[in-house]
């Protein structure tokens, strides 16, 4: 059925689609220019990659790239049959099923695909999935991998575990040097640490921008416009091209131009996007009048502890910090804080079938929420990557029954 | 003399509702949704309308609910079966109540305030483990036609469970119990019971609970199983296959009188 709205893009747009091509140009000719590339997970120690001179490549952002594209779907079943379950990361079993299958978006950009890794570097913060996931290709390529170990379910965040999460990141330092053929230039690191923590400042001043009403921008836009946070932290080009987008932002906002036409009412989105059906839900919203105005999933990429004179110690803090490795009692006063901040009417939560680890509706979280804040919420079913597991008629009646509610006052 | 009408198309079914401006319902239509959803829904006016010898033209408002409320061309609004079928229910019981309608795609629990004021709903997952559809699988598994199955179960003595969530393998539960020998009524009972076990394990009831809809309006028996799992009495809903379509009504009688 026709959508009576039309989205509404970012003059800034155009030049991030620059930034990423170059990036993803540079990394498929890393090889040819005798660069070495390392994978990261998408909150590993990234800056220290950068600092010695590594093309750093997001394995994570070529998954949502999957999904967004729907090619997942065809894919994952390839992964499925090698030996990697339905039920684990679509993420992983989507980019694994890509590579055995020769099959990436980035050929529309006549690129060859995803570039071959020297190193793997996972973090832990965020599942076991990551670390399985670059195993796969450290056997594959016959390549090493190394890691960080951080804890999960983390209360509070005490100096036993910053100090191991730093001695962690900090014994990285060896192996990588010696893959890198470079000793690392510490002035470099805290450099990149700098750059890396006034993309953070810009990005988190873009999301907030959504605090006011109507809202310039939403939790939509805002997994698209992540891309240079994820991807480029650490680089010049990422904040360059935040500066841009925040002007653009202020001016919606001084000109009173919502993302959202006749802005009614606001939601909060917990978990992960459901990468395929984007753009149908953003109509979908702004069809009910509704700004889904902040995530937890575009906040975490807002790494305020990284701090250019202590950057072992502050990468340990900003991974460590993360909503995602947290204990409920954090998460929860977490996502309070940001139901205040955004003026938020009720909580949308998305139960991911293949990733509980960014799926916080199955722990009473929803109720105990609600119990205290007095918003109300609504759980759907799907999943990031995976639409076999998407139920599109079931999810439009859930999202328009809850703003039905929410009308109501 | 001004009608309100009110459509509900199912996954299944298309109920049609014409109600005066107290709420009574002057007329009622039913059919298979079909493919064509606009033809349904314009079959079903136009039978409505000649059963009672009233012209289109006096009806003031509508408004259509259910998988198929963007397929509707005559319908003055839309909005979707959970506001619906508890507007339906709410009319007739105008108290604090919890609706559970279960339809044959899928099963929602509504809950009211006492003033009507939706609190909060869940749909089932995506599956058609409770639903209409399970039982229908089960009725074509046994060979039965479905409008038998409420009479076996309620003759049935013995309490026969199926343990599977997923509907695919509770049918597969059930040819182990035809190869067992196990009596039918016995076998359907255990269905209508699998189906209870999935909405109680959906959410907690408040208030007086209240059933709608198609699989409890020809099953009541599942109704009563249901209340016996929730610890409370199931009432079921006035003309509760319609409930949808007769909520979908007032909604459309509501909003003209705002207008």
């Amino acid at each position: 059925m026709a959508s009576s709205v039309e989205l509404k893009d970012f003059a800034a747009s155009k030049n991030m689609r620059g930034v990423m091509g170059q990036y993803f140009t540079e990394l498929c000719g890393a090889e040819a220019a005798g660069k070495k590339v390392a994978w990261c997970t998408s909150v590993g120690p990234a800056e220290l990659l950068r600092a010695l001179g590594f093309l750093v490549y997001f394995p994570e952002n070529h998954g949502a790239m999957l999904g967004a594209t729907r090619m997942a779907t065809d894919l994952i079943p390839e992964a499925n049959a090698r030996g990697f379950s339905p039920d684990i990361c679509s993420y992983l079993t989507s980019d694994i099923g890509s590579y055995l299958k020769g099959q990436s978006p980035l050929n529309k950009m006549n690129l060859p695909g995803p570039p071959k890794a020297d190193v793997l570097v996972f973090n832990t913060n965020q599942c076991r999935d990551v670390k399985d996931w670059f195993s796969f290709y450290a056997r594959e390529w016959n390549v090493p991998c190394v890691g960080v170990h951080t804890p999960r379910a983390i209360g509070a965040l005490d100096g036993a575990i910053l100090t191991s999460v730093a001695r962690q990141i900090e014994g990285l330092v060896e192996p990588l040097q010696k893959i890198a053929g470079v000793k690392l230039d510490y002035d470099k690191l805290k450099e990149v640490v700098r750059l890396s923590r006034k993309c953070t400042e810009l990005w988190k001043a873009v999301l907030e921008t959504a605090a006011n009403v109507p809202s310039p921008i939403t939790f939509f836009d805002g997994t698209i416009q992540m891309g240079p946070a994820v991807v480029l932290r650490g680089t010049q080009e990422a904040i360059d091209y935040y500066e841009i987008l925040l002007v653009e932002l202020k001016q919606r906002i001084a000109d009173g131009i919502g993302a959202v036409q006749g802005e009614k009412h606001r939601v909060y989105w917990e978990g992960m996007p459901i990468w395929g059906k984007l753009k149908n839900l953003a109509l979908q919203f702004m069809e009910l009048r509704t700004a889904v105005v902040a995530s937890t999933y575009c906040n975490s990429w807002v790494f305020e502890a990284l701090d250019p004179d202590k950057p072992f110690e502050g990468m340990a803090r900003a991974y460590s910090e993360l909503f995602i490795c947290r204990s409920d009692e954090p998460k929860e006063a977490y996502i309070e804080r940001m139901i205040e901040k955004f003026k938020v009417d009720g909580v949308l939560y998305h139960n991911a079938k293949t990733c509980p680890n960014n799926s916080n509706s199955r722990y009473d979280m929803p109720q105990r929420i609600q119990g205290k804040t007095g918003k109300p919420f609504v759980i759907i079913d799907g999943d990031l990557n995976d639409l076999r597991l998407y139920s599109e008629e079931q999810t439009r009646t859930n999202v328009e029954a809850f703003i039905e509610q929410l009308s109501q006052g | 003399m001004e009608y309100y009408c009110g459509i509900d198309i199912g996954a299944s079914t298309a109920k049609l509702v014409i109600i005066d401006r107290a709420g009574r319902i002057i007329a009622k239509a039913i059919g298979r949704s079909g493919v064509d959803y606009a033809k349904t829904s314009e079959q079903l006016l136009t039978d409505a309308c000649a059963d009672v010898s009233i012209d289109r033209s006096q009806i003031a408002g509508s408004l259509s609910t259910g998988y198929g409320r963007d397929n509707v061309p005559w319908a003055d609004a839309k909005m979707t079966e959970i506001a619906c079928h508890g507007k339906g229910a709410y009319f007739h019981f105008k108290q604090c109540i919890t609706v559970i309608d279960i339809g044959a795609q899928d099963s929602k629990i509504i809950h009211l305030d006492d003033a009507g004021k939706r609190k909060s709903f869940k749909m089932n997952r995506k599956c058609a483990a409770g639903t209409g559809a399970f039982i229908e699988e089960i009725a074509h598994r046994l060979s039965l036609d479905i409008s038998e199955l409420n009479a076996l179960a309620e003759s049935s003595t013995k309490d026969i469970s199926l343990g599977s969530f997923c509907t695919v393998f509770a049918a597969t539960e059930v040819l182990e119990k035809i190869r067992a020998g196990v009596n039918v009524a016995d076998i359907v009972r255990g269905a209508f019971g699998s189906v209870v076990k999935r909405i109680v394990e959906m959410d907690r009831i408040e208030g007086l609970l209240v059933a709608t809809g198609g699989v409890v309006a020809h099953n009541p028996f599942l109704a009563r199983l249901l209340g016996e799992s929730f610890g409370a009495e199931a009432h079921i809903a006035p003309d509760a296959q319609y409930t949808g379509a007769f909520g979908a009504a007032l909604f459309a009688a509501e909003q003209q009188s705002q207008s």
